[in-house]
């Protein structure tokens, strides 16, 4: 039966739309992992020795101390990020299979998961440390089995705990109480706590706690599942209450007034446009890096205006980047129905244009860091309105990736943003504005420099319609491709 | 209203859809049947310009449609659920679709309590969006959108598959109505032979991209297509190319 199981698993993830990526993203991802998993070694070697020299005390014991906050941490993370494991069971349900296999198979999977493994990329290492550095063996096995245990217990607990916002919001609170009372020293939660794991490791035989309680949590898991693994029940989809909305206030735009209406609630119901969204509101917070001096490297003049590009173009570049990606679930709809290339273009361009004016406002707080900070923010969105804006709706259209709405799979990074065409397009959308400034900036002062750019940024305005029309072309000219590739959904 | 040149369309060296001539007038409702893979569905693609032919051209109302957009006005379809945009309730939906075609929520109220026995209830203030309704209910929204706006010509791909019997009934009575009384052309693809005997004056029988049978429908067409599709009568040419190649 489990041959069955592992080979449907090798399956989907092999035959996975997402895994038939191209090779730059595949060594991309593989860095990353492979960063991760040196980060989180090269702390659990490292922590021992960081701790004794700053004298905190014994390694052990304030690792111990913090635990209660790191199994914490991660219950929050689990919560966020780690998904059901109820995927792909449904098909599964009429088959010859006791539901009993079924569930043990998800509830396994779940236990191989990266969000358990990256654990002992630290615990193992620190442990060996702890060998090595003459702790008693046996002390040092009963402790590292008690932690795991207790972070396999967070595994099922976030299971149980799955969309229950009512149990984990509270006690989210909890934590952030216990956390700020103990920095001010109201009152330490780890003066319970630490004694625990302390004793994991001075009565080895305590770990048999941790791992009863997690079996109690596996069983408890177990059993909800198999009592919900019904269609209207566990793996029922949430559906959320719709209203209709008017927004008659945008009937005066006309035709334009029609998409914008469309786009708005586009961004409001969706979970991928709400998460870019969120991702744009980031962007703002990208200038702390530049005027704080914090990253050295960019202290130069020049990259001032990078950030004033950054910073106000947060939606433009997380949002454009994929018109008209967004529509591409009902595209055929958009290209059969009584609609111009125009409208449709210009009302995507206005929506970026308010988004950007938004950005440019809510930046103002940058002002604390001077006149001159600000003023890169606002030339850097004039540069964004006049020229960018035309950049990433011609960009958009050779992307073709069809965007998934309901899901936010994939909202970072996808494989066919990464083509030459687009990379070209950053060159005009990036690197253009600082080569401006650093002409006006180095050949007669900082202030022409800024000028030189916010020109550039209103010289784009003048040339809307033309652009638009070769904009339009492109577009007409993509069409059938963008369609045809609108269908593969994954 | 509609006319079809030399319309052939090649994926590689596989044709998929090859019709020499086919006109249909103004005010017919036209029925196209065929099996899986006979190019119902490639043929109203090409109608609506989702894809480009390879050689000929369809020419709707006096405008090639590959060439200019001046047929979207008065042309209006239900293909698959890629019509639908998920993220709206019905009634937005359906006012978006009425903006586009130039008719204000009154129009569109207007028209819309016409077909109140067709959505059953199960439409309109249901507070879901068009995501969350069953298969059967968002066909209904999406056949009933392509109703907005007076089109001249309605193209509904596999319209009864999936619909309940009471709206099939309905939906039978509109597409009659719409064709006889208001002159509307309306196409119609099915695999279900009765309901489109039922309903269109034409119909058109592809097979592996060809047209093989055109028939005016009368009270023994149904027969005809049983026979046509079970077997028993093969067609002409099919029969000739078998037996050349044997």
């Amino acid at each position: 039966m489990l041959k069955h199981f592992l080979n449907l698993q090798w399956k989907s993830f092999f035959r996975a739309a997402s895994f038939k990526t191209n090779l730059i993203f595949k060594i991309f991802m593989g860095f990353m992992a492979l960063y991760f998993i040196v980060i989180f070694t090269s702390m659990g070697v490292g922590a021992f020795y960081i701790i004794e020299d700053q004298e905190w005390g014994d390694p052990l014991r304030v690792v111990n101390q913090f635990m209660i906050y790191y199994l914490a941490v991660d219950l929050a993370f689990r919560y966020a990020v780690q998904k059901m494991p109820i995927t792909n069971i449904k098909p599964l349900l009429y088959l010859p299979f006791k539901k009993a296999q079924v569930v043990r198979y998800s509830l396994g999977k779940t236990v191989v998961s990266f969000f358990n493994l990256a654990h002992a990329f630290f615990f193992v290492p620190f442990s060996i440390v702890l060998l090595v550095e003459g702790y008693s063996p046996v002390g040092v096995i009963g402790w590292h089995l008690g932690i795991m245990a207790l972070f396999y217990c967070n595994n099922f607990l976030n299971i149980l705990l799955n969309n229950k916002d009512s149990v984990l919001i509270p006690l989210a609170i909890v934590f952030a109480i216990l956390g700020i009372s103990q920095y001010y020293g109201f009152f330490d939660i780890t003066l319970y706590t630490a004694p625990f794991f302390d004793a994991l490791y001075d009565i080895p035989w305590m770990a048999m706690i941790p791992w009863a309680l997690l079996v109690a949590l596996y069983a408890a898991a177990f059993n909800y599942f198999k009592k919900h693994m019904f269609l209207d029940a566990g793996l029922a989809q949430k559906h959320s209450v719709a209203k209709t909305e008017d927004f008659t206030w945008l009937d005066r735009f006309g035709n334009l007034g029609i998409f914008l209406k469309n786009d708005i609630k586009l961004i409001k119901r969706n979970k991928r446009s709400k998460t870019t969204v969120l991702t744009a509101v980031f962007f703002l917070f990208y200038g702390l890096l530049f005027f704080t001096g914090a990253v050295e490297s960019y202290d130069g003049p020049v990259w001032k205006i990078f950030a004033g590009i950054f910073i106000s173009g947060g939606f433009l570049f997380t949002f454009g980047q994929f018109v008209p990606s967004w529509d591409s679930s009902y595209y055929p709809l958009m290209m059969s129905q009584n609609i111009k290339y125009k409208d449709y273009l210009n009302s995507k361009w206005y929506l970026i244009i308010i988004a950007t004016l938004i950005s440019t406002v809510l930046a103002s707080p940058y002002l604390y860091f001077g006149w001159d900070a600000y003023l890169a923010v606002l030339v850097g969105a004039l540069y964004n309105m006049g020229v960018n804006s035309y950049l990433v709706l011609w960009g958009g259209a050779y992307i073709k990736t069809p965007i998934d709405l309901t899901s936010n799979k994939k909202a970072f990074g996808d494989k066919q943003s990464f083509n030459l065409k687009t990379m070209l397009l950053t060159i005009p959308k990036l690197l253009l504005p600082l080569v401006i400034y650093g002409l006006g900036h180095y050949l007669i002062n900082p202030t022409a420099g800024y000028i030189f750019v916010a020109l550039t940024g209103v010289a784009g305005f003048a040339f809307k319609n033309i652009v638009f029309k070769q904009i339009e072309k492109v577009y007409k000219k993509e069409k059938y491709k963008t369609l045809l590739a609108y269908k593969q959904t994954s | 209203m509609i006319t079809t040149q030399n319309l052939t369309k090649k994926y590689g060296s596989q044709t998929v859809l090859n019709i020499e001539n086919l006109e249909i007038p103004k005010g017919q409702s036209f029925g196209l049947v065929g099996n899986n893979g006979a190019g119902k569905t490639t043929f109203f693609s090409l109608l609506l310009d989702l894809i480009q032919p390879t050689t000929g051209h369809i020419i709707n109302n006096e405008v090639q449609v590959d060439n200019s957009e001046a047929w979207k006005p008065f042309t209006s379809a239900f293909i698959d659920e890629t019509f639908l945009i998920g993220y709206l309730t019905p009634e937005e939906y359906f006012y978006f679709i009425g903006e586009l075609r130039g008719q204000n929520k009154a129009d569109v109220n207007a028209l819309l309590s016409n077909f109140q026995d067709f959505f059953h209830g199960e439409i309109l203030g249901q507070k879901k969006y068009l995501r969350d309704l069953s298969k059967g209910n968002q066909k209904k929204a999406g056949i009933m959108a392509s109703f907005i706006g007076n089109p001249e010509v309605v193209i509904l791909d596999e319209p009864f598959a999936n619909l309940d019997p009471t709206t099939q009934i309905r939906l039978k009575d509109i597409i009659r109505d719409l064709a006889a009384k208001q002159g509307v052309t309306v196409l119609v693809s099915s695999h279900d032979l009765i309901h489109v005997t039922e309903v269109c004056e034409r119909i058109v029988v592809l097979n592996k991209g060809e047209i093989v049978k055109d028939i005016v429908t009368s009270a023994e067409t149904l027969k005809e297509l049983e026979l046509f599709f079970s077997g028993n009568e093969v067609p002409v040419e099919t029969l000739s190319d078998e037996s050349a190649s044997l």
